[in-house]
This record gives structure tokens, C-alpha cells and sequence, in this order.
């Protein structure tokens, strides 16, 4: 019983990574029906900024807590602000464009990105600091559940809860659901769509860089490719949950998650990744909008 | 009548007698020796340091008066690592009368132009050639090279493992690479065949994953005591940081895949202990030095990965080629088999297989965030 329970605990925390990462596909498509091939890069790029700005702010030898929330600052900000730019430079452009260019657009983004950070850093994989502390209480179960796993599933659980509560009671969050049902409607009720879309970008890039950091610290490295696999994984988790929508997105993620878990712990991690797969082919064919996604007539 | 006769069976006699002396006196008839490998291509990185190698051994050779006196002549073969263009290659070679061949480079090539050696009784030395069933077919007894083969490194692991740190059960993971799955199933392979230790588990993991615990977790169920695993660092170092933040404190056996620094750099503290096999360090061998020097005085880059293995196959056939009483395969092999020589390696011979005994894998263990050789 105890190796179901430490299977399930794996796969939650793999589902809560997949989950912040797929919050920002899913958000973004859900506004302008854009897959933002260069998210997982974004995800990429807030670990990197953590990994600088907590290397250079232990020089000064600050107190972990101290560290680890000025690093949090830093890598949500500078990833914000990359996701707002890519967003300024490679979509906004293409908004009116047929859907393919900007798609084409993204995937040139995310290959720009990971190339300057290939040149920017090293391809070597880098060490990346502890910054979340080993605890004292969770000693005893630190074979099953270890410190950074509870502190990766409370994060993700509360980043879930405050982006929902955003989205539904905040005048922001209304705007950005009245622009994800019809950007014209909303226009002509005052809404500013273009801000709304920034915006969207920027919480999306942010989740991304909490995601990143939280991973990086609980693995212990990173390198300029880590943002492919995992922007994949957690797109396949957008798709299974019915991309466009954002509890669909979280439950798609913990599915993917603990699938991959259980398909390893019981089978074997040689099919992982099949069992993944074959459970997405499975949903598609029998809900094609994924689980929670709404069936949309396709306007022509 | 019959004195004339004697006249004349004296006079050819002497005749031949001088045109023997005359031969004997030159002896400019040198020893042609072929060099084949990759000297174009994509892969003419290995293969041009092999060449350069041979060309400096037999240079010095040479210089110092040859073998018994005949100067060696090397003969150059480019096979772009093709197998089909190597059959060409080995047969060119074979007809401009080659006594033996350094080379070929790749084991593809290798493998395309054995038969043609074989049949025409040319000894080959490779020192880059690493699939094992060049030698373990028993097809070709002409085949010797200079570098480990494939499963050596895997056999070393698994000897260490089972002799050394008397482990019992052993979980193999791969990467589900060439490499590293190759190496792992080798390692299955041995340990079954000891019967002194049993595999529980076996399992290739994605590499680039987010999170490994789900396999370090079975890991731990398996109750495995050491774990021997086949790939590269990124993915050693995730495994091993995720097994120690679980407590375990289980075995950890690699490849030359993760003896690197990055993986030290990386797993920091997790590293500790960890055993990784890799090629014994030649960089103190004054043979290897002299050459290495040699090298780059003509050339401006680093030697590159084969070089010191090709001078100790050129040396070694100096060797055999001096010390046989009649050039052809089957005396100079009798001397490969039986005589050392040495090598930037240290003293190397040929088992019965045309393994070198001598170049080995080394262990390692990181030690105070380094890697010491233990074994």
C-alpha cells in the first residue's frame, strides 16, 4: 500500500508541474485560439532567472527565505516580460493574419528563445541551488513525500485557487472572459482587448516561471532544452483536459501525471509515455474537445 | 664433358650466389603496411589522427633503420566509414600488397572488409573498431584492435559490482539510448550469465523528463542494492538526486557517459560515492606524451579520441612485424599474442580473441567532488 501511495504522490507532483506550465496554453488559447509554442521556452526562461538571480543574491549571503522570495519576484517579473514581449513582437503583428502564420510565428519564437539562451548561457547542464528547504517535520516521511514534492503541490493548488478566484470576482478576470468569448463583442462594450491579452501573457508566463523554479530546485538542473519536454507534456495535458479552459487544464494535468506515475510504478517507464499517449488518442476519440473543453462550432 | 659441366652448375652457382648477395646487400624491398579509415566525410575527424599516428610511428621507425633493416612503407585507404566503399578499399590494398592494416576506423566498414582481409591472410589492427562480435564471432583471427570493446565496459561494471561491492541484486537502467540500452543490456546480460547476482529490475526512463521519483520509487520497491545504469550525466545525476532525497542510500554504477565533471558540477553533494567506469588516464605515459607532442607540431587541434589508440597499434605491429620470423599473419600473431609492447597504454598483448589485455576500463568514485580512480 505504501508504494501506491508514494506512486500517487509522484504523479501528483509531476501533474501540479505539468499543471502550472499548461495554465498558460490553455489561458492563451482560450483567449485568441493561439497555441503559444513558446511557452514551455518562457518556462524555461524563469528558471534561468532564478538560477542567476539566486546565485548572485547568495553571494551577498542573504537568508534562504529572503532569497527564495526575491528570486520568486525576480523570475515571475523577467519571464512576464518576456512572455509580454514575445507576445508585442511576434503576435499582435499577426493578429488579423490567417491562423497559421502566427502559429508558425510561436514555433519561430520558441526556437529564437532556446538559441539565445544556448548563447546567452552554456548548452551544459547547469547546477541549480536548494531553494527549498529541507524540513525538520517532514523527516519522517521524506521516503514517500519529500520536502520540495509538498511544497510544489501546495504552490500549484494555490496558484490554481487565486488564478480561479481571479478570473471569476475581479473585474480583470471578467474582461478576460467576456474577450475569450467574442474579442469583437467585447471590444464594443469598451473592454481593451489588447491589454486583456497582454495580460493574459503575463499571468501565463508567470505561472510558467514559478513552474520552472519549482522544478529546477526540486531536480537540481537545467540547460537551455529543458522548456521542450516539458512544454510538450503540458500542452498534451492543455489538450486532454479540453484546452481553452482552465480547470480542464489542471485536471488534464494531474490525469497525464499520475497515468505516467502508475504506468512506471506498475508496468513499466518504458511505457510511459505510450500509456500517456494512447490515454489522450482515447479521450480525443471519444470527447473531442478534451474532457471539460465546450464543443465549439467552427465558425467559417 | 663432365667437367664442363661442373664448370657450368659452378659458374650459376656463383651467379646466383652474387645476385643474392647483391638482394641481400640492398634489402630496399620495404614492408608495405596499410592504413584504411575514415579520411573524408563527416567522420574523417577520427580517422585523420589514426593516420597521423601511424605516419609518426613509422616515421620514428624509419629513421632508426627500419625493420631488420627494410623500411616500412604505409599505403593509405580512405573508406569514408562506408561499409560498401570499405570492401573497395580492403580489396585495393590487398592487391598493392599490403603485409597488414591499421584500421579500418568504423565498425560498419570494419566489419565489410574483414572477409577480404581474411581470405588474403592480412593481419588488421583497428584502434577505434568497438563492436564486440568482430572478435567474439571467432570469424576472423586475422582482427585484433587497441581500444576495449563495447561490453568491456559493461563486464567491468558488472565484475565490480558483484566481486568488489558483493551485491546481490542489481536494478539496470537505461536511458533507452544506443548507448546507454546497449551497455545495459550487456550488463543483464553478464550478471545473469555470473549467476552470483540477479537483476530486478530493468527499465529504460525518458530522458529530459520533469521528475524521476515515480522510477527511483520502484527503484527502492525492487529492493535492489546497487544500481547500475547505462547513459548519460543529466539523467544519472536527476536519478541519483531523487534517490538520495528518499533516503536511499543504494549503490550507484555508471558508464563514461556520466564520468564527467558536469556530472559532479551538477549532483553537487549526491554525487558522493558514486562509481563510474572510464577509460584508464594515459596522460602521464611518457610514450603518450612523446606523441601527443609530436602531433601538435604539426598540427594545430587536440589529437582527438583515437590517436593514442593508434599508436599502439602501430606499435604493437612494429613489434609483431620485428619480432616474427617470416612476415605473414600467422607468425606476427603469434607474437601479438605472446610478447608485450608498449604502448601509450603500458605494456599491452592480445588474448586469444585479438583483445588487447592491458587497455581497460578503470573505476571511479567520486571522492570529495572529484573523480578518483579506486580500481
Amino acid at each position: 500500500m505504501d508504494y501506491f501511495f508514494e506512486l500517487l504522490f509522484s504523479g501528483l507532483t509531476r501533474g501540479s508541474i505539468y499543471a502550472l506550465i499548461a495554465l498558460g496554453y490553455t489561458m492563451v488559447y482560450g483567449i485568441i485560439g493561439l497555441i503559444n509554442f513558446a511557452h514551455g521556452e518562457i518556462y524555461m526562461i524563469g528558471a534561468f532567472t532564478a538560477l542567476v538571480v539566486s546565485s548572485v543574491l547568495s553571494i551577498y549571503g542573504l537568508p534562504l527565505l529572503a532569497i527564495l522570495v526575491l528570486t520568486v519576484l525576480a523570475a515571475t517579473v523577467w519571464a512576464a516580460a518576456y512572455g509580454f514581449t514575445v507576445e508585442r513582437l511576434a503576435y499582435r503583428p499577426l493578429r488579423n493574419a490567417p491562423r497559421l502564420s502566427p502559429l508558425i510565428s510561436a514555433i519561430g519564437m520558441s526556437i529564437f528563445l532556446q538559441n539565445f539562451v544556448l548563447l546567452a548561457q552554456t548548452s551544459d547542464f547547469q547546477p541549480f541551488p536548494n531553494l527549498i528547504p529541507q524540513f525538520a517535520f517532514m523527516e519522517p516521511y521524506a521516503a514517500i513525500i519529500g520536502s520540495t514534492d509538498l511544497i510544489i503541490l501546495t504552490v500549484a493548488a494555490l496558484m490554481m485557487i487565486l488564478l480561479t478566484l481571479t478570473i471569476k470576482y475581479t473585474r480583470t478576470g471578467q474582461a478576460m472572459r467576456a474577450t475569450a468569448q467574442d474579442q469583437k463583442m467585447a471590444l464594443l462594450v469598451g473592454i481593451n482587448v489588447d491589454k486583456i491579452i497582454s495580460i493574459t501573457f503575463i499571468i501565463g508566463s508567470a505561472l510558467a516561471a514559478i513552474g520552472g523554479l519549482l522544478i529546477a530546485s526540486h531536480i537540481g538542473q537545467i540547460n537551455c532544452s529543458i522548456g521542450f519536454i516539458a512544454g510538450i507534456k503540458a500542452f498534451t495535458a492543455a489538450v486532454l483536459g479540453g484546452i481553452g479552459s482552465i480547470p480542464g487544464a489542471v485536471l488534464g494535468s494531474f490525469i497525464l501525471g499520475l497515468t505516467e506515475a502508475f504506468a512506471t510504478g506498475y508496468v513499466s517507464s518504458d511505457y510511459e509515455d505510450v500509456f500517456a499517449f494512447a490515454l489522450l488518442v482515447l479521450i480525443l476519440i471519444f470527447r473531442p474537445a478534451g474532457l471539460l473543453g465546450k464543443a465549439t462550432i467552427e465558425k467559417v | 664433358m663432365k667437367f664442363k659441366n661442373t664448370c657450368f652448375i659452378l659458374t650459376t652457382l656463383a651467379l646466383s650466389l652474387a645476385v643474392c648477395l647483391a638482394t641481400g646487400a640492398l634489402a630496399v624491398e620495404p614492408i608495405k603496411i596499410g592504413v584504411a579509415g575514415a579520411h573524408s566525410g563527416d567522420l574523417a575527424s577520427y580517422g585523420l589522427p589514426t593516420l597521423k599516428a601511424a605516419q609518426l610511428v613509422v616515421k620514428d621507425i624509419n629513421e632508426k633503420g627500419g625493420i631488420n633493416g627494410a623500411p616500412i612503407e604505409l599505403i593509405v585507404g580512405d573508406d569514408a566509414c562506408k561499409p560498401e566503399i570499405a570492401s573497395n578499399t580492403a580489396t585495393k590494398l590487398v592487391s598493392a600488397g599490403v603485409k597488414a592494416v591499421i584500421g579500418h576506423i568504423c565498425s560498419g566498414a570494419t566489419k565489410a572488409a574483414l572477409p577480404i582481409y581474411r581470405d588474403a591472410k592480412v593481419l588488421l589492427i583497428s584502434p577505434s573498431a568497438t563492436t564486440p562480435s568482430l572478435t567474439q564471432s571467432g570469424e576472423y583471427p586475422n582482427f585484433y584492435r587497441t581500444i576495449a570493446a563495447d561490453d568491456a565496459q559493461a563486464r567491468t561494471e558488472v565484475d565490480f559490482t558483484i566481486n568488489i561491492l558483493k551485491v546481490q541484486k542489481i536494478a539496470v537502467i537505461h536511458d533507452k539510448g544506443d548507448y546507454g540500452k546497449g551497455l545495459a543490456e550487456f550488463a543483464r546480460t553478464f550478471i545473469e550469465q555470473s549467476g552470483k547476482a540477479r537483476v530486478v529490475l530493468f527499465e529504460g526512463v525518458t530522458p529530459g523528463a520533469v521528475d524521476y521519483s515515480a522510477v527511483v520509487q520502484k527503484i527502492k520497491h525492487s529492493g535492489a542494492e546497487a544500481v547500475i545504469f547505462g547513459g548519460y550525466h543529466p539523467e544519472a545525476s536527476k536519478i541519483v538526486g531523487q534517490m538520495r532525497q528518499k533516503r536511499m542510500t543504494t549503490l550507484f554504477v555508471s558508464d563514461d557517459g556520466v564520468k564527467d565533471d558536469t556530472f559532479i558540477r551538477v549532483a553537487g553533494k549526491d554525487a558522493e560515492g558514486v562509481y563510474a567506469t572510464g577509460p584508464a588516464d594515459v596522460s602521464k605515459n611518457p610514450i603518450a606524451l612523446e606523441y601527443r607532442e609530436k602531433f601538435k607540431k604539426t598540427e594545430s587541434a587536440d589529437p582527438g579520441a583515437f590517436f593514442d589508440n593508434a599508436v599502439a597499434a602501430t606499435l604493437a605491429l612494429a613489434n609483431a612485424l620485428a619480432k616474427a620470423e617470416s612476415i605473414d599473419q600467422e607468425t606476427m600473431a603469434k607474437v601479438l599474442h605472446n610478447d608485450k609492447v608498449a604502448t601509450p597504454f603500458g605494456a599491452i598483448q592480445f588474448d586469444a580473441k585479438g583483445e588487447p589485455i592491458g587497455i581497460e576500463f578503470s573505476i571511479y568514485q567520486v571522492q570529495n567532488g572529484q573523480y578518483v580512480q579506486v580500481r
